[in-house]
């Protein structure tokens, strides 16, 4: 635990972590809305967005991509509305169509880019590269508090560190026209919460959270941390603000143990080579969810009889 | 390179291009199928997290043949992982739904996540152990028709065309399931075994579309050909054929395009097929489409401008309005100068009456009859010639205006 882990261990873990809990906090309300899947069609869609912005730009910076991202995703929401409403789809269909399809348009502007000789890849969009956002300059516990070192941080850490942040001060400020409308859209209308308005937000802050830890961690994570940590949460309690940290629990967690398991496991079962950091945090939510469906103390529907089952 | 990409299309490329091109074809054609099926009973989404589960049993089944002693790229033997692993994905999705509180959208997510992240977990481990060696297994996620072996062909070819048949057989019972799940079961329809059936058969479509189209792009095979289907059809029977013939459409001409672009995904190239047809569906469709929606609105106002100038004209009003003179003075109504020509003056005094005996009415009656006024509807469509004279008498003789 000294040098090698701060340098090599320590950004990727926190990188991991944040990614979790930004995607987990607006994926608890998702779950509640039936809306649970919007993480998928986010992830897919912005590859094209990230592509013609490299396109355009002709480097691979973070400004534009994450602006190409975020105008892809507004295209998206706006052509699965179209679609729903002009040729009268029901919204899963809508989204099916859209997603695949810019998805397929995004691989196939990724082939014209890859002409051009730089790396950025479909394998890189899927399962990011968590392992390689080393700190160089740091050389133990101490660098920490040194500015020169922090200076040195890869960019992603400080830029995902903020997305959760936002994100986790918009769900305080906004937990009660949220809860609100999640629960009862008829009812918040009633008492003037601007039910349409929050849904969108709520949409919003799904995508920034995807945007953000796309690049860093690929699109694995992002839709296994919006889905797994907030169901096996929801199985976990009935309340809502209960559940919101369970899920923030259990994002942590996953990241940390995914990573640690992905690093350290094969060697530990002899092997010399690590195994997908991406991957393994995908799979460590899915055991927990896979855990709380058997154990949950609330994985009944209400009424339905624990012990008779 | 269009010449590659023609000579695909007419089957001139080769024996093993022919093979892939009708795999492809066929394949769509029973996707298109069977997509329509899933469609109609709502459950599009799941094939999504079929198609991600593949992924884990390609690799183990990758690993499990290496340590046996082959080269692990025998295709029969991937696929017959990849369906494994599918069903396992399946049974996780149906546990999770029916055990649990959770929602069918949160199982699909979670199983399609988690499945997936295992999979590229697996195939990080593959890169290890073939150390060096292209494994392939990554063409498995976008697909890859390029130099494709002929036994790799056949066995598609084959695969593709044993679904197509399937959901030639099975449409009847399938769509009456699709469609309405209590009469399917009052006409003795084992409704749970249908639903098991048609997961089986998305399961052996994406399975066998996995070399051609790619486990990440399968559903939009599965979901966009019944969706593009749906603007050119209101019966569910065309559908799922229309459906098929969008779908094979789409596999034919992508796989065609491929050959002549080796080096893009052929799912992609498929997948962006089917959404042009897709689109060509959402703006020409008559009933549906964007285009016969615009023409649409465009005929109602021109009929509201043209009776709002005729009325106008009856009360020896100036038409300002620059659209509604030039529709009166197209049709040799209306004079340069805004007066009425004597078919227009004719016309006007029409729509006077029509709308004097329709106040009359009005004023009478509030029926489903009355309700259809709408400013538009000539009273000779509604009412019956002998009740239009008792309206005429009511409203005196020679008096329109009197209503």
């Amino acid at each position: 635990m000294g040098a090698g882990f701060v340098q090599l261990s320590l950004p990727p873990i926190l990188i991991g972590v944040f990614a979790a809990v930004a995607c987990a906090l607006p994926g608890n309300f998702l779950l509640l809305r039936r809306q649970a899947l919007i993480g998928d069609a986010i992830s897919h869609v912005v590859l094209p967005g990230i592509v013609v912005a490299f396109l355009a730009t002709g480097s691979i910076s973070t400004w534009p991509m994450l602006l190409g991202a975020a105008g892809a995703a507004v295209v998206a929401v706006v052509m699965i509305e179209a679609i729903r409403r002009l040729g009268r789809i029901e919204s899963g269909a809508a989204m099916g169509v859209i997603f695949t399809a810019m998805f397929a348009g995004g691989v196939l502007l990724l082939e014209q880019a890859g002409a051009s000789g730089v790396h950025l890849d479909v394998e890189h969009a899927l399962y990011g590269n968590l392992e390689s956002l080393i700190w160089f300059d740091a050389t133990g516990w101490g660098s920490l508090l040194d500015p020169a070192a922090l200076a040195g941080l890869p960019p992603e850490l400080p830029r995902m560190a903020g997305a959760t942040a936002l994100i986790a001060l918009a769900t305080r400020l906004f937990w009660r026209p949220l809860t609100l409308a999640t629960f009862d859209e008829g009812f918040a209308r009633s008492v003037g919460v601007p039910a349409g308005a929050v849904g969108f937000g709520l949409v919003v802050a799904a995508a920034v959270a995807a945007v953000a830890a796309f690049d860093a961690v690929g699109s694995i994570i992002v839709i296994a941390m919006f889905i797994c940590p907030p169901a096996a949460a929801r199985l976990m309690t009935d309340r809502l603000t209960a559940q919101v940290w369970w899920s923030v629990g259990f994002a942590v967690v996953s990241a940390v143990l995914g990573y640690v398991l992905a690093g350290y496991g094969p060697l530990w079962l002899g092997s010399r080579h690590a195994v997908s950091a991406a991957g393994m945090i995908a799979v460590v939510s899915g055991l927990i969810l896979a855990l709380a469906a058997g154990f949950g103390p609330r994985r009944k529907r209400a009424g339905e009889n624990l012990t008779a089952a | 390179m269009l010449d590659q990409a023609l000579s695909a299309l007419l089957l001139q490329a080769g024996w093993n291009a022919t093979l892939v091109a009708l795999g492809a074809a066929l394949l769509g054609a029973a996707a298109g199928g069977a997509g329509a099926f899933i469609f109609l009973r709502k459950r599009a989404l799941v094939s999504d997290a079929v198609a991600h589960a593949t992924l884990p049993g390609v690799a183990l089944a990758f690993i499990v043949m290496v340590a046996l002693g082959g080269d692990g790229r025998s295709l029969a033997g991937l696929l017959a992982g990849a369906a494994g692993s599918a069903w396992l994905g399946l049974l996780a999705v149906d546990r999770l739904t029916r055990r649990t509180r959770l929602p069918e959208d949160a199982a699909i997510g979670a199983v399609l996540s988690v499945f997936f992240g295992a999979g590229v977990v697996l195939l990080t481990v593959i890169q290890t152990m073939t150390a060096g060696r292209q494994a392939g297994l990554e063409s498995f996620l976008l697909g890859a028709t390029a130099g494709m072996l002929l036994e790799d062909a056949v066995v598609i070819a084959l695969g593709a065309a044993g679904c197509a048949l399937a959901v030639v057989l099975l449409r009847r019972p399938m769509t009456l399931v699709a469609f309405d799940p209590g009469f399917a079961a009052s006409t003795g329809v084992n409704v749970a075994r249908m639903d098991l059936a048609m997961m089986g058969l998305v399961m052996a479509v994406t399975v066998v579309g996995l070399k051609i189209v790619g486990l990440i792009l399968i559903v939009a095979l599965l979901i966009v050909p019944p969706v593009a289907a749906r603007f050119w059809t209101e019966r569910t029977d065309r559908l799922v054929a229309i459906a098929a013939g969008i779908g094979a459409v789409s596999g034919w001409v992508g796989a065609a395009i491929s050959a002549a672009a080796p080096d893009l995904p052929t799912g992609a190239v498929i997948v962006m097929v089917a959404f042009a047809l897709f689109l060509a569906g959402l703006l020409l469709s008559p009933a549906r489409g964007v285009l016969a929606a615009v023409l649409r609105r465009r005929r109602f106002a021109r009929r509201v401008h043209r009776r709002q100038g005729l009325l106008a004209l009856a009360h020896d009003e100036p038409i300002l309005e620059p659209l509604t003179r030039r529709l009166l003075r197209r049709e040799g109504l209306l004079r340069a100068d805004g007066v009425p020509t004597e078919g227009g003056r004719a016309e006007a005094a029409k729509a006077r009456l029509d709308e004097a005996r329709w106040a009359a009415m009005r004023a009478r009656r509030d029926d489903a009859e009355a309700a259809r006024y709408d400013g538009l509807t000539p009273i000779e469509t509604v009412l019956a010639p002998d009740e239009i004279a008792e309206l005429d008498r009511r409203l005196g003789p020679r008096a329109p205006e009197g209503a």
